[in-house]
């Protein structure tokens, strides 16, 4: 009796804490709908100086999930939706360059650095963020680091940044003609607006 | 009976406790990458299948390609003198004759173009519309169609005898270019074709010619492709007296422009010429080695939707 007291004693805040974490479990999951967001109409543009021309393209279709309860976010940008000037800059951006045809997406997905900071103070205004995770495109997967800012407004979650790739790093070789015309390293802006996901549509299949 | 150090059950506990807490974590990322990819899935649009050929020729003839809107396309085409022809003539490099062409793109699918050769010092303009594109996707079409049809006054000043005025020296070509890009690599190509010539000299020469081309290409590399091209005439006087356009070739596409490259049994360079009167035979060395080489020019840029 006495000592089952003690070992209640001694295993009762673990089993409290365990209880509490359960509950925990439960919370997020339960919290998990509404602490996404979502988008399908993100913006993406990118910009290439060189000494020869300037190439620039806009993506409006570029979906993107942002995980508010653990600071997780995903990207899926439709290579084919690059919007340029030049048409036939286009068609060889999709068939000589990205192959869009093969490789039709490139995706990011990424957890916020310091989320538990971060997502702590995000109500209280701008929130300058680094984002570390993978990016995947024309086949080639690398571990990268974005800086960006996360603003919460209401229902929305605005996710903006401003990086440069190297189109050599993923395996997108510029014949030599053509060297000067393209830059070694490319700066892509992001601006994404996700608005919050609704319990109900989380809930279909 | 109180320990200092937890115990190994105790142990245990947190080490299941920190997996399970990890590994929603991990798992959380490409979860909602998948959700995203579901999301998007659901409503993938039907994706037009584009670049079915680099150029607006094949060799001799049009492709289904348009430029697309506001690009000018300038277009140099060349076909020297028959390799048979001999030394004298350098086997064919001495002699040469030219097309030059303007093209433009109106709207994406719509093109008009002029051009001017020098073999029977010919003008040509053309409209062509891409009626109907492949695409992928929820409503997958199979084929690009792409209907073309040309005017072609030819200026020179024959030696026959008869007289003729500018519509009697006027040639219509009508033509239905359907295509379908099989992969990335390798496209196929069907071109029924009929021509009207207002005036026809020869007894027994019908005005109109019918015939059916076909054509293919086979990307070797992203920016190298093979290409060959053929017309069969319909049976009739042209079919007796003419042969079959036949043309073998190469794409190079360098930046802004392609060059293509090929030798063919017609000198002419419009569909007048070298579907209605090719006269060489191939295959006895009446082989033209010719190259079209085009730029395109960024006119107009486009609005963004």
């Amino acid at each position: 009796m006495v000592s089952s007291l003690r070992a209640g004693r001694r295993w009762g805040p673990l089993l409290r804490g365990l209880l509490a974490w359960l509950g925990g479990l439960a919370l997020p999951h339960a919290g998990l709908a509404q602490s996404k967001f979502m988008t399908k109409a993100g913006h993406l543009t990118f910009f290439s100086a060189s000494i020869m021309e300037d190439i620039e393209a806009r993506n409006d279709k570029v979906a993107a999930v942002f995980d508010l309860s653990g600071g997780q976010v995903a990207f899926a940008v439709p290579i084919r939706e690059f919007q340029f000037k030049r048409t036939l800059m286009q068609e060889h951006f999709n068939e000589n360059y990205l192959e869009s045809e093969k490789y039709p997406r490139a995706t990011f997905t990424g957890q916020v650095l310091d989320a538990a900071q971060v997502l702590k103070l995000l109500p209280t205004g701008t929130q300058n963020v680094e984002v570390e995770g993978n990016l995947t495109m024309h086949g080639v997967t690398r571990k990268i680091v974005v800086a960006g800012t996360i603003q919460q407004r209401d229902a929305q979650v605005i996710l903006v940044a401003y990086f440069n790739l190297a189109p050599a790093d993923y395996a997108i070789d510029v014949p030599l003609l053509v060297r000067e015309h393209i830059a070694k390293s490319v700066s892509v802006r992001l601006n994404v607006t996700c608005d919050l996901v609704s319990p109900a549509l989380t809930q279909q299949p | 009976m109180k320990s200092p150090f937890i115990t190994l059950g105790q142990r245990g506990a947190l080490a299941t406790l920190l997996l399970a807490l990890a590994a929603p974590m991990a798992h959380a990322q490409a979860d909602l990458l998948g959700q995203l990819e579901q999301a998007t899935q659901k409503d993938e649009p039907t994706q037009l299948v584009e670049a079915t050929f680099k150029a607006t020729r094949l060799i001799n003839g049009h492709t289904v390609q348009t430029p697309g809107e506001g690009t000018m396309v300038f277009l140099i085409s060349h076909r020297f003198g028959a390799l048979n022809s001999g030394a004298y003539q350098f086997f064919g490099l001495d002699a040469a004759t030219l097309r030059l062409g303007f093209e433009y793109g109106v709207t994406d699918r719509l093109e008009v173009g002029v051009g001017r050769s020098s073999l029977d010092k010919t003008f040509d303009g053309f409209v062509k519309y891409k009626a109907i594109q492949q695409s992928t996707g929820a409503r997958a079409v199979p084929v690009t169609v792409t209907l073309l049809g040309t005017a072609a006054l030819s200026t020179i000043r024959y030696s026959d005898g008869y007289t003729r005025n500018a519509l009697d020296r006027t040639a219509y070509t009508y033509q239905a270019l359907i295509a379908r890009k099989f992969s990335t690599d390798f496209s196929l190509q069907l071109m029924p074709t009929m021509i009207h010539r207002n005036m026809v000299v020869n007894e027994g020469e019908k005005n109109d010619v019918y015939a059916l081309g076909a054509g293919g290409r086979y990307k070797l590399t992203r920016r190298f492709s093979l290409n060959a091209e053929y017309y069969y005439l319909m049976p009739g006087y042209t079919a007796d007296h003419f042969r079959n356009s036949l043309a073998l070739g190469v794409d190079i596409e360098t930046g802004g422009h392609i060059f293509q490259l090929h030798v063919t049994n017609s000198q002419g360079m419009i569909e007048k010429q070298f579907v209605s009167e090719t006269t060489g035979n191939f295959f006895k060395g009446d082989i033209f080695f010719g190259f079209n080489m085009s730029r395109n020019f960024t006119v107009k840029q486009r609005h963004r939707k």
